[in-house]
């Protein structure tokens, strides 16, 4: 198959039907992609196929050809979301981690301020045990503000409720 | 009088950037220094267990029972066994167990089967693909098992505990409540399965693995392979999770890694799937707790009866101290003249249930409190004075008659939880809305119960580098921030930069047995030896910084070993004593709404109010403590295990569901302080304390909001058959 990996083009020999976690992990040695429960619940194994995020335990690779695939690895390791997620603590165990990045990073990345509750529902396909998501919520939108500073458009009024959060 | 609240209040409402930050120079404790591993897991360079390979390395298979009790009468491979690596019983050089604190649970059956899912037969293969094809049959001789623990006659281990005269104290009681509340089982969910590889070295065995107890594992080796294997070594790798699943379980695939490594001569990993973990390991051990309880008619207890009885499944394991840890903390954070406390955990032809955080005091605080808003609703009288009226204070005495130090906040986390959420105007507001506000008070215990320190006498190096110190312990990292909050205690009792402190991998080759992870102890007793090797260690150095030393002399190297503070006693017979070193403290509030229709539950906000001594890494702990809660609102409304045959029926996670973010409620988290004096900078435990509020907390808003509900999981087909309470009996008129 052939596909973009982290930017760079890519060439390898796979059944099609291998799960392009197996492709990721196995043939390309990127081990940031994890497996939690290999049936699509827990989204740790989350990475972003034409920028949008997949459980690569549920695709097989034969649908990513062609594609732009990218996973925790083609971060730099300086993303405002990767240094919010590091400084908030959102990362405890850190097996949830690299999904939960790719997961929000659509969001970081918008120009509108997400509110409270569009980060829950961004991120409600990646379970975490460690943090109750409190830590996760606050590093996606500390990333945000980094980013585009913290008085960045809200994408919808914030509730009351939430404000004082 | 209640000794007001020394030192600061954390709260979540404060911005991370109000915090202040550590740089280098400054005292490193009670801030948020960067996380030692941070960076590791946000770039997805950590390396956990399955990111390993070894040259050679071959795949393992567990095959299991699939019946709960019998006898194997055959076992047939039908597969070509070309290319496998093939194990059973007679495999095993040593004793076939696994090695905990009873010897009762075979490392693979020897004919006798006594759960489902329990070890039979070990294959290896290089292929994952031939491993899964191989088919084993199993021929058995079935006999009946046995699922109710009420009608179990065989009992792991049976604790009394008794204060005062019970006669006496129903003879003063112008009340009496009584009720019966249970609990589930809970899986830990853990987002990294269990896996563990075994490799072959030098005549011996390095086992590397996801774990919480390195020497656990150790232990349970050494009696599996006995004088076979000389050398063996067990080294944590990067640790997806744990919460208790990964203190006694590693131990049981770490045996089978290493009975196929052995065999076939070459490096084996097993890795479960979801699925396999969920029927193979250890729960939370399901509850059945009953309550008698005298009163005065203003709500002063007088005599307090407690019964507890324990699932523990087919084998011992860690059951004993579950059940210790629980009825140590049945009779809540209450003062009582005259309790008996008898509990009981007996088996069952289900998988054993094991340590799961909280350790068995989740399950009888829930019944406590939950009892304790039964006893409202009956006398009239609103739950915060109830509480108020019987919490304990410093100097009362607790039912194992440990008298309190200055260090009990149960008064003032119940005010500031009260106080912060307007608990009494929503209390009033809300009754019959269909929304409801409930509250729980409840302490944990830090450290080993009773003696265990003691007995486990555990210790812990430090040693110089080329760039400082090094940290020599056992202690894991399993996400909680081991690594940093050792590192600021030593790095602050030192007076050296915590960039410059580092700390060892756990391999028990490398580090001393500081003992397991486990219990609230990292911080307080593993904190509290690394303490004292600073201390040593700075002394030694006489000016001179650590790199320094280490170049002109070479390695400087301390170790210490645990010793009992002084005047604390604890009799293991009686159950009579100073059960903990310290308690740590909490008041949960959980504010629901019900669907009428669905029966749906949605936590609209969750306040935790606790006092753990001092934080030493407050976004850490605050970490912990919303980490916490939210697995305890899990186990109260969601987390439903189902048993269907002596086996978990919806092992995956399409069907036993835990909190998702649209699940977990906005916190409000509050850090009391308030230091106590044998803790490193006054700290106690934290871990497993978040875990006792939250389950307690919704069922008391559940019945606030008029439902009957004294058992969890409290899922919405058991919120449609509960029985509805009357607005009036909310207790909250008077």
């Amino acid at each position: 198959m052939k596909f973009t990996l982290n930017g760079a083009p890519r060439e390898l020999d796979a059944h099609p039907l291998k799960r392009l976690l197996d492709v990721l992990r196995e043939d390309c040695g990127l081990t940031g992609t994890k497996e939690g429960c290999g049936e699509g619940e827990c989204g740790a194994c989350t990475v972003l196929v034409d920028g949008e995020p997949v459980v690569s335990c549920l695709m097989p690779c034969a649908q990513a050809e062609g594609c732009d695939v990218i996973t925790i690895e083609g971060l730099a390791g300086n993303h405002p979301l990767q240094l919010a997620m590091m400084r908030e603590v959102g990362a405890q165990c850190g097996i949830c981690t690299p999904g939960v990045i790719l997961a929000a990073r659509g969001l970081v990345e918008a120009a509108r301020r997400p509110t409270l509750e569009r980060v829950r529902e961004a991120l409600a396909g990646n379970l975490c045990r460690c943090t109750g998501y409190e830590a996760i919520h606050r590093a996606v939108l500390s990333a945000h503000a980094e980013l585009h500073g913290p008085s960045a458009k809200s994408a919808a009024p914030v509730p009351a409720e939430e404000a004082g959060a | 009088m209640a000794r007001a609240v020394a030192g600061r209040q954390w709260g979540s409402n404060r911005t991370s950037a109000a915090v202040s930050r550590y740089s280098a120079g400054m005292t490193s404790v009670g801030t948020n220094v960067a996380r030692k591993d941070g960076m590791d897991r946000a770039t997805g360079a950590a390396k956990y267990a399955d990111d390993l390979r070894f040259p050679g390395m071959l795949v393992g298979r567990t095959v299991r029972s699939t019946i709960a009790r019998g006898r194997v009468t055959g076992v047939t491979l039908d597969f070509d066994p070309a290319g496998f690596t093939v194990v059973d019983h007679r495999d095993i050089p040593g004793e076939n167990t696994i090695a905990l604190i009873e010897k009762d649970q075979p490392c693979l059956v020897n004919g006798v089967v006594r759960h489902a899912a329990e070890p039979i037969l070990l294959l290896a293969h290089e292929s994952r693909d031939a491993l899964i094809g191989a088919n084993v049959r199993i021929d058995y001789e079935r006999e009946e098992p046995l699922f109710d623990p009420e009608r179990s006659q065989q009992v792991f281990k049976h604790i009394l505990i008794e204060k005062g005269s019970l006669d006496r104290g129903f003879a003063r009681a112008e009340v009496v409540v009584e009720g019966t509340y249970t609990t589930g089982a809970q899986e830990h969910v853990y987002i990294e399965t269990n896996g563990v590889i075994a490799v072959p070295e030098r005549g011996g065995m390095a086992l590397y693995g996801s774990l919480q107890c390195p020497y656990y594992v150790l232990k349970a080796l050494k009696a599996l392979l006995g004088a076979a294997v000389k050398d063996i070594r067990v080294v944590q790798t990067e640790t997806g999770g744990g919460f208790g699943g990964k203190e006694e379980y590693p131990s049981v695939i770490a045996a089978h890694a290493c009975l196929l490594a052995l065999k076939s001569g070459r490096p084996v990993k097993i890795l479960y799937d979801r699925g396999e973990d969920m029927v193979a390991t250890t729960k939370r051990h399901p509850s059945i707790v009953r309550h008698k309880t005298g009163l005065t008619r203003d709500g002063k207890l007088t005599a307090m009866q407690v019964d507890v009885l324990m699932d523990g499944g087919a084998y011992c394991t860690l059951s004993p101290v579950v059940l210790s840890r629980g009825v140590i903390h049945a009779a809540g954070p209450y003062r009582c003249a005259n309790t008996r406390i008898e509990g009981r955990v007996v088996m069952t032809n289900t998988p054993p249930n094991g340590a799961f955080r909280g350790f068995g005091a989740p399950q009888t605080q829930f019944a406590m409190e939950v009892h304790m808003d039964r006893i409202s609703e009956t006398l009239g009288i609103d739950p915060v004075t109830l509480r108020l009226r019987n919490a304990l204070k410093p100097g009362d005495t607790t039912a194992t008659g440990q008298k309190l130090g200055p260090d009990t906040s149960a008064v003032e986390v119940l005010k500031e939880a009260v106080r912060r959420t307007s608990f009494k105007r929503k209390r009033a507001k809300l009754a019959g809305s269909g929304r409801g506000i409930g509250l729980a008070l409840f302490y944990h215990g830090a450290g080993f119960t009773g003696s265990g320190e003691v007995m486990l006498g555990s210790r812990a190096g430090l040693e110089t580098t080329p760039n400082g110190v090094r940290i020599l312990v056992a202690n894991t990292e399993i996400g909680q921030g081991t690594r940093t909050m050792l590192s600021q205690i030593v790095a602050d009792v030192m007076g050296v930069a915590y960039e410059n402190v580092d700390i060892a991998q756990a391999d028990t080759s490398v580090v001393p047995d500081s003992g397991p992870t486990v219990a609230s102890r990292t911080c307080m007793v593993v904190g509290g030896l690394l303490e004292r090797c600073a201390k040593q260690m700075r002394e030694q150095l006489k000016g001179v910084s650590p790199a320094e030393h280490h170049a002109r002399h070479g390695r400087l190297h301390v170790e210490t070993q645990y010793e009992a503070p002084p005047g604390r006693e604890w009799n293991d017979k009686t159950y009579r004593g100073d059960a903990y070193a310290t308690y740590a403290w909490g008041c949960d509030v959980a504010e629901l709404a019900v669907d009428p229709v669905t029966h749906e539950v949605s936590v609209a906000k969750f306040t935790a109010v606790q006092e753990f001594g001092r934080p030493i890494h407050p976004a850490m702990a605050q970490g912990q403590i919303e980490g916490g809660s939210g697995q305890g609102i899990g186990w109260a409304l969601l987390e439903h295990v189902v048993m269907r045959d002596g086996a978990m029926a919806n092992a995956q996670l399409t069907n036993y569901v835990i909190p998702t973010t649209l699940d977990t409620p906005p916190m409000d988290v509050v850090m009391l302080e308030n230091h106590f004096p044998g803790g490193p900078f006054g700290a106690k435990g934290v871990g497993e304390l978040p875990i006792d509020g939250p389950a307690p907390a919704v069922v008391n808003a559940l019945r606030h909001a008029g439902l009957d509900v004294r058992a969890i999981p409290a899922t919405p087909e058991a919120l449609a058959a509960a029985p509805r309470l009357a607005p009036s009996r909310s207790g909250d008129a008077a």
